[in-house]
């Protein structure tokens, strides 16, 4: 808006520009170069050109099933964990108490979750969830259910859902509880006055507030769902079979397990690819978004 | 006028959901493991801190939190010193390139941290970084800085520019202005934005891993190593768990009323 052209600014932006391009583009440039090559071990590498580009789309090979194999996989993961915790976080955010003591010992509840390590929180459901030693599969065994997330593909598959839910759902409620803090008070007292309903406040007044923080909320769990690797790791370790095996497992699986680097390095480009695209999608609708809103409040 | 019908017992419950497996691990760390195996019991009816005394005697054991902790310190500092001025200068200037520049960052960010593992350990090998906290911090740094950057923009953006006009105009230089002005004043963005570098560091395990071996084994790692090769020593695991937790909850703790803004990156 009123920013001043600048070209020094660059001199401020280096240290991080450099930072970052040590530690993203060298090691890209890295496997771009693998991704274009085989080996058979010790160091000696052969060309390869597009080939492993050809496998990875081509879901008759190994490379390419178990690719897209675990493509889906993941995107029905994103798209489930998505329909669960947008609308829960949303529910959560609004049941915040409105002050007093207890809303710091809810915002200190709600963040737990989100700083325990990775693999601590697969550790935690891991255990919660055996039908011997944990409460949740205890209970549940009891209760007449056959559940065993070790050896039923249904059930790891809730496992692994249920422990999403509880490890980040608390982040988009805290999001949206930032965006319902910023709405004056007066909004409120109009809406009253109008004699709206507690929908038509939620639906004309809240959940346009709501909008841009959704949008980031939405964004960070795409991305984290998509990348998602510790937690199922610890779990299920990515069975039963390969039911809960997402693309970063694999990708691990073939990059460290079985050191076979051009097909690592081609499904990581690949990856990475979608990654972005999804990104800038997500980037465009945000600063769109934020230039459209004062024209839509005013017209409102 | 924020809330629901019903808001108290959807907060409640949701509340256990939260505290409930939590619970069980705090619960399980203090039963000695006959217990564990033989019983199922909802409090430890025979409490023991066994398990907490071996981790604190044996070093193989502490001294993962030390690891853990070195690199992360080490990484939340490179990240906030290097993001302020350039929050700064994304908040105030346009130049060449910088929606590009800020896009590139973002898309860091996101970047799937399964597809660096190889490439970092190459890199880190070749320079002779490997198994060292500065491995680690430097690795995490592509995601934490950009994550910096943004939240500390939302907060820079929020000083009025008047402020910086007239620090000038009464002759203050730009490095002075910086650290006697614009720091103190953003005080608790800085304070968010290290919590954010602090927290996505602390959880991360897969760049820590593959980045260590020995010397600079982090405890995620020890955990996951030391439960394979003892075969399941179920106390021990939940104690080295709930130790994990409490550094995060001592951070919740300290910035527990900026924790909303700064959820929300500092820009709602």
């Amino acid at each position: 808006m009123d920013k001043t052209i600048n070209q020094k600014a660059w001199f401020l932006v280096l240290p991080v520009f450099l930072v970052v391009a040590f530690s993203a583009v060298l090691p890209l440039m890295t496997v771009v170069n693998y991704s274009m090559q085989d080996t058979f071990g010790n160091n000696q590498f052969f060309w390869n050109g597009v080939g492993w580009f050809k496998e990875l789309l081509d879901p008759s090979t190994d490379l390419g099933g178990r690719f897209l194999a675990s493509l889906g996989r993941n995107l029905f993961f994103s798209a489930v964990i998505l329909a669960i915790e947008v609308p829960l976080g949303i529910v959560v955010a609004l049941s915040m108490p409105r002050e007093g003591w207890s809303v710091a010992a809810c915002l200190v509840i709600l963040a737990l979750p989100l700083l325990i390590p990775w693999n601590v929180v697969g550790t935690i459901w891991q255990i919660f969830g055996r039908p011997d030693i944990g409460l949740l599969g205890y209970v549940l065994n009891h209760l007449g259910f056959n559940y065993n997330y070790v050896a039923n593909d249904v059930d790891a598959w809730v496992t692994v859902i249920v422990m999403d839910v509880w490890h980040w759902t608390s982040l988009v409620a805290l999001l949206c509880y930032a965006g319902l803090k910023s709405i004056p008070d007066a909004y409120y007292q109009a809406a009253q006055i109008d004699g709206a309903s507690r929908w038509a406040v939620f639906k004309a007044i809240q959940l346009p507030k709501m909008n841009r923080v959704l949008l980031i909320a939405v964004l960070l769990r795409f991305m984290d769902s998509f990348m998602i690797y510790t937690e199922p790791f610890v779990v299920t370790g990515g069975g039963p079979g390969n039911s809960t095996t997402f693309v970063s497992i694999e990708l691990v699986k073939i990059a460290l397990g079985q050191f076979d680097l051009g097909k690592a390095a081609a499904l990581s480009l690949a990856y990475n690819l979608i990654i972005l695209i999804v990104c800038w999608v997500f980037y465009t609708v945000m600063t769109n978004a934020g230039s459209e809103r004062p024209v839509k409040e005013g017209a409102a | 006028m924020h809330s629901i019908p019903g808001r108290r017992l959807i907060m409640g419950l949701f509340l256990i959901f939260l505290l409930l497996p939590i619970y069980w691990l705090v619960n399980m760390s203090f039963k000695t493991n006959a217990e564990i195996i033989s019983t199922m019991t909802l409090w430890p009816h025979a409490p023991t801190l066994q398990h907490y005394r071996r981790i604190f005697t044996d070093e193989s054991w502490y001294s993962g939190y030390i690891n853990s902790l070195e690199y992360v310190v080490i990484n939340t500092v490179i990240s906030i010193a290097v993001a302020l001025p350039a929050a700064y200068a994304f908040s105030r200037y346009r130049f060449l390139g910088d929606k590009h520049l800020f896009f590139w960052l973002l898309s860091n960010r996101m970047a799937p941290a399964a597809v660096y593992a190889l490439p970092f350990f190459n890199l880190y090998s070749a320079i002779g970084l490997f198994d060292t906290p500065w491995a680690v911090a430097l690795a995490h740094c592509i995601f934490n800085v950009p994550l910096a950057v943004w939240i500390l923009e939302g907060f820079v953006s929020g000083v009025p520019r008047e402020i910086d006009e007239t620090a000038f105009l009464d002759g203050y230089s730009f490095p002075r202005f910086f650290i006697k002005i614009l720091v103190p004043l953003i005080a608790s963005g800085i304070g968010v934005a290290a919590f954010f570098c602090f927290m996505f560091s602390w959880v991360e395990l897969l760049l820590a891993r593959t980045l260590t071996s020995v010397a600079a084994k982090p405890i995620s790692a020890v955990m996951t190593r030391t439960v394979s090769a003892a075969g399941m020593d179920w106390g021990l695991l939940a104690a080295a768990g709930v130790l994990t937790i409490i550094p995060g909850a001592l951070v919740i703790w300290f910035v527990r009323n900026y924790i909303a803004r700064g959820f929300a990156l500092g820009r709602v």
